[in-house]
C-alpha cells in the first residue's frame, strides 16, 4: 500500500496509507485531518486543497495542468512546491511522498 | 426537575445536515468552541458535497462514499451529537427549544439554521406521477440511477445549471434527452446571452433538443410518466423526467416563528436572524450582498454556505466578522469547465475575451462601467486575476478587456 506523510499546520505528522484512485486531497480529508476545506470537491476551482511537497522520492508526481497552474496563482504562499492535493491521484508511484498542508489563504 | 433535566439541551443546535451546517460544526470545533453541538437532518445521510449529485455522482464516476464532507468518525471525534433522518417543525424562541417531528423538544443556546432548500415541484397535471424526478439529494439521484437502465428518452424541465448538467450527463450515457426552457435562453437568471448561446450550442452538439421559450402544460401518464404536453399542445414522449425549476428555501418553522423574510430568511451582516439567538445561513438566507449592491438575495452555492458557516462560527467564538466574501461558482457539462467570480445578476454590458470557437474564453460583466463579474469557461486563469477587478469593482474600458493577449491582472494597475 502507498505510504504519505502529511506534516499539518501545526506541525504534527501523519502516515497515510490510502486506497490508490482517489485523490491525496481525499485522503487527507478521509484521514481525519481537518485542515483542508477542499470546497469544490476536487473541481479544480477553489484552491483550498493546497499543499508543498517536501519529497517527491521519484519524481512520480503527475505534471502540472496549465489550470492547476493558474489557480495555486491566487495563493498568496506559493512555492516551487505547491500543488493542489485534489489533482494527486493515489498511487503505488507515490509511496513515500511528503507534503505539508500549505496555510490559509 | 427542573426544566432541564426534563429537555435535552445544547450549547449550539445547527439544523439541516447539508455544506453550510458540516462547516459551521466544524468551523466552531476548529475554534476552539467546547461547547455542545447537535446536527438535526432530515436526509438519512452524513453531510455530503451536493454539487456531485449532477455530476460525478450521477455518471457513477464517484461512489457516495466519495462525496461525504467528512468521514463518518470526524463527528464522533469532534462531538458532533448527529440526529439524522429527524425533521424540525417548529422553533421556539421564547422557549429556546426546536420541536422535532415525533413532538420531542430540544434546548439551544444558539440555533443555527442551515436546512437549504426543497426543489420547486410542478404545480400541474401528472406533476406526481412516477418517473419525475429533482436533483436536490442523494435519495432523488439515486431514484434516477435505479430508473434508468429502462429509459431511453428524457425531457428535462428547466435549463438551469442543474437540468444542464444532468442533461450533459444523461446523454452522455446515451439517452435522447430534451431540455425545455421557458425563457428565451438558458441560464436567464444566473448568466448573459453570450454564455447562454455557448451552452445551448454544447448541448446541441452533444445530440440534446433544447427548447426555448416553451411552456409545460402538463406531465402525461397513467401511474409512470410517459412524455410532456407543451402549450402548444404538442406531446414529447419521454420515460424519465427531470425537474430542474429552483428551490424553495426551507424556512417555514422560522417564518412561523416570527422571522422576517420572504422567499428565505433576512439575516444581518453576522447571518442573525431577527430572532434572538438564532442565525442563518447558506441557500435560505437572504442577506444584502456586497457584490450585489447590498440588495437583499439568496446565492446557492458551496461557497456561500460555506463563508457564512465560518461568519457564524467566528460570532459565537466571539471574534465576530461581517461576511463579505466574494461569490464564486463552478459548473461541469461535457469538457467544458464553468467557473464564475461575483454576481452578474443586473450587469448592463458584456465583453467576450477570447474565441469561444477554441472553447477558452471569458465574459466580463460591467455595471455601470464596473467590473461585477466574469464566467470563465475552460479559463481559470481569468477566473483567478477576474476575481481581483470584482473586488476592486474595477473600472476598465470594455475594448482593453476584450484584448485577450494582456492578462487580466496588468488592467488593474493600469
Ligand atoms: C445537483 C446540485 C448541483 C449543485 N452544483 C453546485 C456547484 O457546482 N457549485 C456550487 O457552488 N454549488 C452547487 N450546488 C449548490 C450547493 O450544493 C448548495 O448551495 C449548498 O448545498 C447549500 O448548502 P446549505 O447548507 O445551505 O443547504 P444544503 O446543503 O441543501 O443542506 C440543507 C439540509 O437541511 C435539510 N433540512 C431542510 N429542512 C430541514 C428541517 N426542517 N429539519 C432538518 N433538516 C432539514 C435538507 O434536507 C438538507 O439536507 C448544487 C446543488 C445541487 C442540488
Ligand atoms: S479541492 Fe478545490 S481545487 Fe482542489
Amino acid at each position: 500500500m502507498t505510504a504519505i506523510t502529511v506534516t499539518t499546520r501545526e506541525g504534527v505528522e501523519h502516515e497515510l496509507r490510502p486506497q490508490d484512485g482517489i485523490s491525496v486531497m481525499e485522503a487527507i480529508r478521509e484521514s481525519g485531518i481537518d485542515e483542508l476545506l477542499a470546497l469544490c470537491g476536487g473541481c479544480c476551482s477553489c484552491a483550498t486543497c493546497h499543499v508543498f511537497v517536501d519529497r517527491d522520492p521519484v519524481g512520480q508526481l503527475p505534471p502540472m495542468s496549465a489550470d492547476e497552474d493558474d489557480l495555486l496563482e491566487s495563493s498568496s504562499s506559493r512555492t516551487d512546491r505547491s500543488r493542489l492535493s485534489c489533482q494527486l491521484p493515489v498511487s503505488a508511484a507515490l509511496d513515500g511522498l511528503r507534503i505539508t498542508i500549505a496555510p490559509e489563504d | 426537575m427542573d426544566a432541564s433535566d426534563a429537555q435535552q439541551h445544547f450549547d449550539v443546535i445547527i439544523v439541516g445536515a447539508g455544506h453550510g451546517g458540516a462547516q459551521a460544526a466544524a468551523a466552531l470545533r476548529q475554534r476552539g468552541f467546547a461547547g455542545t453541538i447537535a446536527m438535526i437532518g432530515e436526509e438519512p445521510e452524513l453531510p455530503y458535497e451536493r454539487p456531485p449529485l449532477s455530476k460525478e455522482y450521477l455518471a457513477r464516476d464517484k461512489p457516495f462514499e466519495r462525496l461525504l464532507i467528512r468521514q463518518p468518525a470526524f463527528w464522533t471525534e469532534k462531538n458532533v451529537t448527529m440526529r439524522l433522518g429527524e425533521r424540525v417543525e417548529a422553533v421556539d424562541p421564547g422557549a429556546r427549544a426546536i420541536v422535532l417531528a415525533d413532538g420531542t423538544p430540544l434546548g439551544y443556546g444558539q440555533l443555527v439554521w442551515a436546512t437549504g432548500g426543497h426543489a420547486r415541484r410542478m404545480t400541474c397535471d401528472g406533476a406526481d406521477l412516477v418517473g419525475l424526478h429533482s436533483v436536490r439529494s442523494r435519495a432523488d439521484v439515486d431514484r434516477i440511477m435505479a430508473e434508468l437502465p429502462s429509459v431511453t428518452k428524457v425531457v428535462v424541465i428547466g435549463g438551469g445549471y442543474i437540468g444542464l448538467e444532468a442533461a450533459a450527463v444523461l446523454s452522455k450515457l446515451g439517452k435522447a434527452v430534451t431540455v425545455l426552457e421557458a425563457q428565451d435562453r438558458v441560464l436567464a437568471r444566473v448568466a448573459g446571452p453570450a454564455l447562454s448561446q455557448f451552452i445551448e450550442a454544447e448541448h446541441r452538439a452533444h445530440g440534446v433538443d433544447v427548447r426555448l421559450g416553451v411552456v409545460v402544460d402538463c406531465v402525461l401518464g397513467e401511474a409512470h410518466v410517459t412524455g410532456v404536453r407543451l402549450a402548444g399542445g404538442e406531446e414529447l414522449a419521454a420515460d424519465l423526467v427531470i425537474v430542474g425549476i429552483g428551490i424553495v428555501p426551507a424556512v417555514q418553522p422560522l417564518l412561523a416563528a416570527g422571522a422576517e423574510g420572504v422567499n428565505g430568511v433576512a439575516v444581518d451582516a453576522e447571518c442573525r436572524t431577527s430572532l434572538q439567538d438564532i442565525f442563518a445561513i447558506g441557500d435560505c438566507a437572504l442577506h444584502a450582498n456586497a457584490y450585489a449592491d447590498d440588495l437583499p438575495i439568496r446565492l446557492e452555492s458551496v461557497q456561500n454556505a460555506t463563508d457564512m458557516a465560518t461568519t457564524v462560527a467566528k460570532v459565537i467564538t466571539g471574534a465576530a466578522e461581517p461576511y463579505d466574501a466574494v461569490p464564486w461558482f463552478w459548473s461541469n457539462q461535457y469538457d467544458i469547465r464553468l467557473q464564475t467570480i461575483g454576481i452578474s445578476a443586473g450587469h448592463d454590458a458584456e465583453v467576450v475575451r477570447g474565441d469561444p470557437a477554441t472553447r477558452s474564453f471569458s465574459i466580463v460583466y460591467l455595471k455601470q462601467g464596473r467590473v461585477v463579474a466574469l464566467d470563465c469557461l475552460n479559463a481559470t486563469r481569468d477566473y483567478v486575476q477576474g476575481k481581483a477587478l470584482v473586488v476592486a469593482r474595477a473600472t476598465i474600458a470594455p475594448e482593453q478587456l476584450a484584448d485577450h493577449a494582456t492578462p487580466l491582472k496588468e488592467m488593474l494597475a493600469a
